[in-house]
């Protein structure tokens, strides 16, 4: 039972402040909406988009002659036949807009001349990538909105607290309930809408480029409130995460950047040059796409051709210091302080989950098939089919989440109804779990080794068993505990995170092919009955399989 | 991915409710080029899953929430390097001290009982 009044009311609810959710709640707030931005850590400062050193890909057409339409074919060319290509044409169309919109609100983006610099990311056609010197893109672009935000009286920001559920009735949305972390305890918020913005689910993978927020919470927010999933089998693995040696204080996915500027050389453990090996080129030009580098990796390390630590070498050595000083600057002095002198040795790279390109079924206005729950950003499944293009993410964070967030401010005040209970995680006879952060790293590690990259029908099956085992383990919720309570929200992260990992596994044992990023060793060709979506549905207690 | 050695590290770590703090010592293994935050994180995960303290985005240095006391200097736990040896890790003592390591270091304006509803 809920309490016979929410403890607080808002008109648009936005779960999760990064890219796509401070965007939806700007423009929520620009269509008249008093809205509120929860996050489960800091309001601006969590999420994807500020950890993004890399590119933002948008047809500006500054570089050299560009349309959207061009853009569009590139993508749904990555895509691999299954892109929602309504999806991806809002990207592609209201991509330059948002861009310019953000360099108008104060984001620097990096010039040549006076014009915008573009750049060559692998699977465009020409350059179409800009981005902020250096390594800064993310952070300039969260620091833009989290300002703008900030100044927006229409906007009241509440950090340091986690969804929990979100409550339905009758298919319509009215609110939400979350965690505090303040002090420990649930509280209710009404609301006429709710955008979940909670980004994607990498955090479920041994090795991430996750921050702490990114658990495929939303996508069992939507699910258990009774919207349906897309394409949740596609998890991107980015190929070149840097693996050795231990780097603090940069960004595993950082050498994405130094390729596009610089080329570099992918390397196996014998110093050869290998992606030509598997239908690819490299010889310094980065034109491979994500899925195939992945693939050709995994297969030079299945030979014995890896690296010490398993993986390959990334050689700038022959760049020279000039040219690296040049393209990045006090960048080159931070790697000095972890040991690495890109001039002397090669560093080692290997995939890493990097990128969801399935999740939340929405239309053109970005709503799920509950009325007034909407999505915005990673957590929308469909825009990138089986392979998202690079630099395709922080376009769709802010198309997305203008779109969304216009939308929702549409949505007429609902009612409160104390008798509900949703799905309220209560139940369970058996005591909490007590080591749980010990209990995310098993999932972790079972994600990584049978719904990874490469995966069959007999890791998938034992990775579903052991999914709903974990979750059957983690017992009855926790009391509140005081304030700051790491392991209550681990409680709640755990219980929505393995039902993400579920459908991820539970799409991947249905898809019997390979296609982008969904690689079967038992299927390893792409099948043409296949091209497809899978949507899943949560049932009182699995996923169901739906038309 | 980094070389297992015998070795230990030994983090002392303030910890308590509302400012009430007793130290306490973890044994930990000593894994060369590991952040102090790779080192609560794993006492979380082996020892003890009440340990509180802020971190986001783990290793990147952008969200800067892990701020924290080490070696008396303050620091983010994230870019800090794990020492063989003993390193002492308390609570910043320049805001409201919460629990274990964390402080109100949350702007007041993000706050849930800034709002009408507590």
């Amino acid at each position: 039972m809920l309490g016979r009044a929410p403890d607080y009311r808002t008109d648009v609810l936005v779960v999760g402040a990064g890219g796509a959710g401070m965007y939806a709640a700007l423009a929520a707030a620009g269509a008249g909406a008093q809205v509120t931005v929860i996050d489960k850590n800091l309001v601006g400062r969590g999420g994807a988009t500020i950890m993004a050193q890399m590119t933002v890909a948008s047809a500006l057409g500054e570089a050299q002659p560009d349309s959207w339409e061009a853009h569009l074919a590139d993508t749904l060319q990555a895509g691999r036949g299954l892109c929602n290509e309504a999806l991806a044409t809002l990207v592609c169309r209201d991509g330059p807009e948002r861009i310019r919109e953000m360099g108008r609100w104060g984001t620097k983006w990096a010039k040549r001349g006076k014009r915008i610099a573009q750049v060559t990311a692998p699977g465009h056609d020409r350059p179409r990538c800009c981005y902020v010197d250096f390594l800064n893109t993310g952070p300039a672009v969260a620091g833009t909105l989290r300002k703008r935000v900030a100044r927006d009286k229409s906007i009241r920001r509440v950090s340091n607290f986690a969804a929990v559920e979100v409550l339905v009735r009758d298919n319509r949305v009215f609110g939400l309930l979350g965690l505090s972390l303040d002090d420990g305890k649930l509280h209710t918020i009404q609301a006429n809408a709710v955008v979940i913005a909670t980004g994607g689910l990498t955090k479920l993978y041994a090795r991430n480029s996750a921050s702490n927020n990114m658990a495929g919470e939303g996508y069992a927010l939507g699910a258990l409130a009774g919207a349906t999933l897309v394409d949740m089998e596609f998890v991107q693995f980015f190929p070149i995460g840097h693996l050795a040696p231990r780097l603090v204080g940069m960004d595993p996915i950082m050498w994405d950047p130094f390729r596009y500027k610089l080329g570099g050389r992918l390397l196996n453990g014998d110093h050869e040059e290998f992606i030509h090996r598997y239908g690819g080129q490299d010889e310094g030009t980065y034109s491979a796409t994500r899925d195939l580098a992945t693939y050709a990796i995994y297969q030079e390390v299945a030979a014995g051709r890896g690296t010490p630590n398993g993986g390959a070498y990334l050689s700038f050595e022959h760049i020279g210091e000039a040219g690296l000083r040049d393209a990045f600057g006090p960048v080159i002095d931070r790697l000095a302080a972890n040991g690495i002198d890109l001039l002397k040795r090669p560093i080692e790279v290997a995939p890493i989950a990097h990128y969801h390109m399935g999740g939340l079924d929405v239309g053109v206005d970005m709503q799920t098939g509950v009325q007034g729950l909407f999505a915005a950003g990673e957590a929308v499944g469909g825009a990138s089919g089986a392979n998202r293009l690079s630099g395709n993410a922080i376009t769709e964070a802010l198309v997305f989440g203008e779109i969304a967030g216009r939308e929702a401010a549409s949505m007429a005040p609902t009612g409160w109804y104390s008798e509900s209970d949703g799905a309220a995680p209560s139940a369970a006879a058996t005591p909490t779990r007590a080591d749980l952060p010990a209990a995310l790293f098993e999932l972790q590690t079972l994600m990584w080794k049978n719904v990874g990259a490469f995966r069959s029908d007999s890791g998938l099956q034992t990775a579903l068993g052991a999914i709903r085992d974990l979750r059957d383990s983690l017992g009855r919720a926790p009391s509140p505990s005081g304030p700051y309570p790491l392991d209550v929200a681990d409680w709640h992260e755990l219980r929505l995170g393995t039902l993400a990992a579920e459908a991820v596994t539970l799409a991947a044992i249905h898809r019997k092919e390979s296609r982008g990023a969904h690689q079967r060793d038992d299927f390893p060709a792409t099948e043409p009955t296949y091209r497809r979506n899978l949507r899943l549905a949560w049932a009182t207690d699995q996923f169901d399989l739906v038309a | 991915m980094n070389a297992k050695t015998d070795s230990t590290a030994t983090l002392t770590i303030m910890r308590g409710e509302y400012g009430e703090l007793t130290g306490h010592r973890f044994d930990i293994p000593f894994r060369s080029g590991a952040s102090i935050l790779d080192g609560l994180m794993w006492i979380r995960q082996h020892y003890d899953a009440s340990l509180a303290f802020r971190f986001s985005c783990i290793n990147a240095n952008v969200c800067r929430e892990c701020v924290m006391q080490i070696d008396g200097e303050v620091a983010y736990a994230c870019v800090e390097r794990l020492k063989e040896g003993t390193t002492h890790i308390a609570p910043i003592d320049t805001k409201p001290h919460i629990r274990d390591l964390v402080c109100e270091t949350t702007p007041p304006k993000e706050r849930w009982s800034d709002g009408e509803g507590d």
